[in-house]
C-alpha cells in the first residue's frame, strides 16, 4: 500500500504571533516551527496501515525553512520526502500542487490533517480530493482498510457517522486516528539520509490574495465574584453583556 | 446574478443558524444589489421552507432525491455548484459547520471560485470583496481579498444576528445532475444525538477540566448545561483519558467555538486551550487557584472550588430560567 501523508510546517501551539508593523506579514523570527498536530497524527496512522509493507511518502509545499519539519516526519516513519518548492500562497495554491504530484505518482490513500494551525481553513484535503475527483472524508476519527475500500469514523453535526469508501480516497484526520508518535534514536538517524526530492511548483490562478492581519482586542480586565455572589452570575451577564 | 445561500437542515427542520446564515447572505445580496437565493437540500416540509424567506430569500431552491437522503457531501456539492451556475451567483455562501466545511471547496473548485473559509464578519465590498477570517488558531484574524469573478465563503457559526426581512420566497424545485463518482462514499451509519446542542454552533457551552478530578463528576455540569440549553464540553486532558468524548475536546487541536458565554469550570487555560475558546464574546472562569491563567483571558472569574461553586450557579441558573419564563 503506498500512502501519500500531506504535512504543513506550522507555529508551535504556545508560539506569541506577531506580525510586521504594517501588519501584511507574519514574523517568523524567534517563532519554534512543529510538524502540524493533525498531520503527525495522519502520518502515525499512516506508519502503522503500512507496518506490513508499504510506502509513506510526505509531501511539504513550502520554501527550504521547513526540511527540520520533513525530517521530522521521515524520523517518526516516513519512506521518502517531497517539498513542493514554493510559499503557499492559499489552500488552491497548495491543493493544486498536491493533486498534480498525485496524478504522476499515485497512491491508495491520501493523508492530511483535518485542519493547519496557521491557516486553520480545512480546506486543503476537500480540494485535493475535487480536483482528483475521489471522495474526501474530513474530520475522520478512524481509518481502517478492508480489501479495496476503507472505513472512517468521522465527526458530524452533534454526532459520528461510519462511512465507507473505495480506494483511492482522501481523509482529514481528526484526534483519534492515532496516538502520537515519538520518534526514536534509530528514527532519528535514518531519517538524515532518507530521500528527500525537492520538485517545482505547477502554475496555477490566482484567486485570492492576502491582505493583511489583526489581532483580537485584548478583553477588559476580568471581574472576579465574591464565591458568596456566585448566584448572582446570570443576572450580571445579562445586566452587563446582554449575551443571555 | 444572484447570490447563493446554502441553508442546512437537520432532519427536516432549520435550526438558527440556518436563519443565521441567510440573514448574513441577505446582507451581502443587498450591498451587491443582487437577489437573494437560498438553496435547501433533502426532505424538508413545504410550510418549514416557507421560514426561510422571512429572512430574505427572494427565492428558494429545493433538492430532493435519494441521493440527499443523508449528508453526503460529494452530492451536496454538486447539487450547490449547478444550482449556483443556474443562478448565475455571484456569491455563494455556506456555513462552516462540518458539513459546510466539507463542501465548500468541492463548490469552489466546481465554479473555479475563490474560497474563503472561517469568515467572521460580514465581507468588506466597496472597494474588492475582502473577508475577516480567523487564522492562527484564534490568535489572529486575517483579512483576504477574493479576486475571482465568482466568490465561496463559509461563515463560521455565530457570527452574524438573525436578522427579519421579508422576501418573496417563491419555492421550486431544482435537479441536479449526479454522476456515479459523486455517490463513490457510502454512509453506513449515523449516531446522532439530536437532544444535545452542537459544540460549534452553540450559543452557550459549559466546560470542565481536570479540576474536575474525574467522569462521575460531570453530572452537575450536565445539569447545568442542560438548564441553560448549553453544549457541554472539555479540555484535552479530560477526552484523552477517556472522561468525556472525544467531540466534546475545544482548543487548538479540538474545535474551536465562539459562543455568547463560555463557561470553563476547573480548566487552567493553556494557551492551547484559549486559542479554541478566545473568540467567545464572554467568559466565565470557575477555578480553586487564584492564580489560574485562565483568569487572564476571562470576563468573570469566581474562585473556589467547582463542586462548591457549580451547585450554585446551578440553583442560580434555575432561578434565572424561571424569570425569563
Ligand atoms: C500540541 C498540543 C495541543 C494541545 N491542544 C489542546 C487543546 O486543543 N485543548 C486543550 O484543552 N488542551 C490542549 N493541550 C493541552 C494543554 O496544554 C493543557 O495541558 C490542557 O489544556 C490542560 O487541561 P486542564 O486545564 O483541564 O487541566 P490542568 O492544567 O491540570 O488544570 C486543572 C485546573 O483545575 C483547577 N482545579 C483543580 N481542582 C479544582 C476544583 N476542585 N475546583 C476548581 N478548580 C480546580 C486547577 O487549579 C487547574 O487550574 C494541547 C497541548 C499540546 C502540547
Ligand atoms: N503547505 C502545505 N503542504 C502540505 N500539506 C499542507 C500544506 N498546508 C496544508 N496542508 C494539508 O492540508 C491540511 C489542512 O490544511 P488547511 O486547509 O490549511 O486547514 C493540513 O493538515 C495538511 O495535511
Amino acid at each position: 500500500m503506498k500512502i501519500l501523508v500531506c504535512i504543513s510546517n506550522v507555529p508551535d501551539t504556545t508560539a506569541k504571533i506577531n506580525f510586521t508593523p504594517d501588519n501584511k506579514e507574519f514574523v517568523a523570527a524567534g517563532v519554534t516551527f512543529i510538524l502540524n498536530p493533525y498531520d503527525e497524527i495522519a502520518l502515525s496512522r499512516a506508519v502503522d496501515l503500512t507496518a506490513g509493507g508499504g510506502q509513506v511518502t510526505v509531501i511539504n509545499i513550502g520554501d527550504a525553512a521547513t526540511e527540520p519539519t520533513i525530517r521530522k516526519a521521515l524520523a517518526i516513519g516516513a519512506t521518502d520526502a517531497v517539498r513542493v518548492n514554493a510559499q503557499p500562497r492559499d489552500s488552491f495554491f497548495v491543493a493544486s500542487q498536491i493533486a498534480a504530484y498525485v496524478k504522476n505518482n499515485p497512491f491508495d490513500i491520501i493523508l492530511c490533517g483535518r485542519e493547519s494551525a496557521d491557516h486553520n481553513g480545512s480546506a486543503v484535503p476537500t480540494m485535493v480530493a475535487e480536483l482528483l475527483g475521489i471522495p474526501c472524508v474530513l474530520f475522520a476519527k478512524s481509518l481502517n482498510v478492508e480489501g479495496s475500500t476503507a472505513v472512517l469514523d468521522c465527526e458530524i453535526e452533534g454526532g459520528k457517522e461510519v462511512v465507507e469508501v473505495p480506494l483511492p480516497f482522501v481523509a482529514g484526520a481528526s484526534e483519534g486516528m492515532a496516538e502520537w508518535k515519538i520518534p526514536n534514536m534509530r528514527g532519528i538517524m535514518s531519517a538524515r539520509t532518507k530521500p528527500l526530492s525537492v520538485i517545482e511548483p505547477v502554475e496555477v490562478p490566482q484567486l485570492t490574495r492576502h491582505q493583511s492581519y489583526d489581532k483580537p482586542a485584548a478583553r477588559s480586565a476580568v471581574k472576579m465574584i465574591s464565591a458568596d455572589d456566585a448566584e448572582k452570575l446570570f443576572q450580571i451577564i445579562r445586566e452587563e453583556k446582554k449575551v443571555i | 446574478m444572484s447570490v447563493l445561500v446554502f441553508a442546512e437542515n437537520l432532519q427536516g427542520k432549520f435550526k438558527k443558524s440556518a436563519f443565521e446564515i441567510v440573514s448574513f447572505g441577505a446582507a451581502i445580496a443587498r450591498e451587491q444589489q443582487l437577489p437573494l437565493a437560498v438553496i435547501s437540500i433533502g426532505q424538508v416540509a413545504d410550510d418549514e421552507l416557507a421560514k426561510l424567506a422571512a429572512y430574505g430569500a427572494a427565492k428558494i431552491l429545493k433538492v430532493e432525491g435519494d441521493a440527499f437522503q443523508s449528508m453526503n457531501v460529494q452530492p451536496f456539492a454538486s447539487a450547490i455548484a449547478q444550482a449556483a451556475q443556474a443562478e448565475q451567483a455571484k456569491v455563494v455562501v455556506l456555513s462552516a459547520s462540518f458539513s459546510g466545511k466539507s463542501i465548500a471547496p468541492r463548490v469552489a473548485i466546481k465554479l473555479g471560485a475563490g474560497l474563503a473559509e472561517n469568515v467572521i464578519d460580514l465581507p468588506q465590498m466597496t472597494n474588492g470583496f475582502v473577508v475577516k477570517k480567523n487564522a492562527y488558531s484564534g490568535k489572529a484574524y486575517s483579512f483576504v481579498e477574493l479576486i475571482s469573478d465568482v466568490k465561496v465563503i463559509s461563515m463560521l457559526p455565530n457570527s452574524y444576528k438573525v436578522v427579519e426581512q421579508a422576501g418573496a420566497g417563491a419555492v421550486s424545485s431544482f435537479s441536479p445532475q449526479l454522476t456515479p463518482a459523486d455517490t463513490a462514499m457510502k454512509i453506513r451509519e449515523t449516531v446522532r444525538s439530536t437532544d444535545k446542542v452542537a459544540l460549534p454552533e452553540a450559543e452557550l457551552v459549559v466546560s470542565a477540566g481536570r479540576g474536575l478530578k474525574g467522569p462521575e463528576n460531570w453530572g452537575m455540569i450536565e445539569e447545568l448545561a442542560d438548564v441553560l440549553g448549553a453544549a457541554t464540553a472539555c479540555s484535552k486532558p479530560v477526552s484523552d483519558a477517556g472522561w468525556r468524548p472525544h467531540s466534546e475536546h475545544v482548543g487548538q487541536t479540538g474545535i474551536a467555538i465562539s459562543p455568547n458565554l463560555y463557561i470553563a469550570v476547573g480548566i487552567s487555560g493553556a494557551i492551547q486551550h484559549l486559542a479554541g475558546v478566545s473568540a467567545s464574546k464572554v467568559i466565565v472562569v470557575v477555578n480553586k487557584d487564584p492564580e489560574a491563567p485562565f483568569f487572564k483571558a476571562a470576563d468573570y472569574g469566581i474562585v473556589g472550588d467547582a463542586f462548591e461553586i457549580v451547585p450554585r450557579l446551578l440553583s442560580a441558573a434555575k432561578t434565572f430560567k424561571a424569570s425569563q419564563n
